[in-house]
């Protein structure tokens, strides 16, 4: 039973993969920002095809539209050049890579095995609106939501803090 | 309807976390060392969403924003951070940044 959605499932997720290989392997930091909005999008597809569409509209409006654009500006106000291309290039050559990557494969076949071996054998069916969220957001999640405001604000006052200081002598 | 076993949400967000932490081991570039950190934070919420999906409860998506919100926190002040350290050293090298306390 391969449904449209079950296709959509695993054609998004391979997508947000070979988007997120290439955005940590990228020598231009702007290449890789725009590979990770392919990333994000991509899990967007996949959050929705797990029947989330509040978490899938979500992740387009706030990770692709917010944080990354928040990346792209302080991408465009370094100035970085071709100067900069050729040291990633040679910080990125030779075996600085090949170890972190092949820990990391270990460490995900291990994670692999462990699910596959595990007893999790449900399957993702339900579908959860935008209503049962926001009832438990703001009924059982209540102090969440009021420590993520104040969590919010000090990131606010943090940011504008370190920002203005600059511009003192 | 659709039946994607939940192993298979589980991996993928086992497989963006792994690429998360390689990202951040294999770069130099401060910038990037961030983009890891969201990545990172991406695949514990498909995680989050998979399970909470598979036994049809809000609960996954609600820790999703609240890892959201955790984010935006994060990247904002790291980016503050990271744009007066480019301006004083002139550089975005990991390296460089042992002597902040100077």
């Amino acid at each position: 039973m391969s449904g449209p959605m079950e296709a959509a499932f695993y054609v998004a997720a391979v997508v947000a993969v070979v988007s997120t290989i290439l955005a940590i392997t990228r020598l231009v930091a702007v290449h890789a920002l725009l590979y990770l909005i392919v990333s994000f999008l991509g899990v967007a597809v996949v959050f929705y095809t797990m029947g989330a569409p509040l978490v899938a509209t979500l992740e387009v409006i706030i990770y692709a539209g917010a944080i990354l654009v928040l990346f792209l500006f302080v991408v465009m106000m370094m100035n970085l050049g071709t100067r900069d291309r050729e040291r990633e290039r040679q910080w990125l050559s030779g075996a600085a890579w090949l170890g972190p990557a092949l820990l990391s494969a270990i460490l995900l076949a291990e994670v692999i095995y462990l699910i596959v071996s595990g007893a999790t054998s449900g399957a993702v069916a339900a579908n959860i609106g935008s209503k049962d969220v926001a009832l438990a957001l703001y009924g059982p999640y209540m102090i969440g939501v009021e420590l993520a405001s104040m969590l919010l604000l000090g990131a606010v006052v943090g940011a504008t803090h370190l920002s203005k200081a600059e511009a003192r002598p | 309807m659709n039946a994607v076993p939940m192993s298979h949400g589980l991996i993928l967000g086992g497989i963006l976390f792994a690429l998360g932490v390689a990202g951040l081991l294999m770069r130099r570039n401060l910038l990037l060392i961030l983009v890891s950190i969201e990545v990172m934070l991406n695949g514990a919420g498909v995680a989050f969403v998979a399970a909470g999906s598979c036994w049809a409860q809000p609960d996954g998506q609600i820790m999703f924003l609240f890892i959201l919100a955790a984010a935006a926190a994060e990247v904002s002040v790291a980016l503050a951070l990271l744009v007066r350290f480019y301006r004083m050293r002139g550089t975005l090298d990991a390296d460089a940044v042992r002597g902040l306390g100077e």
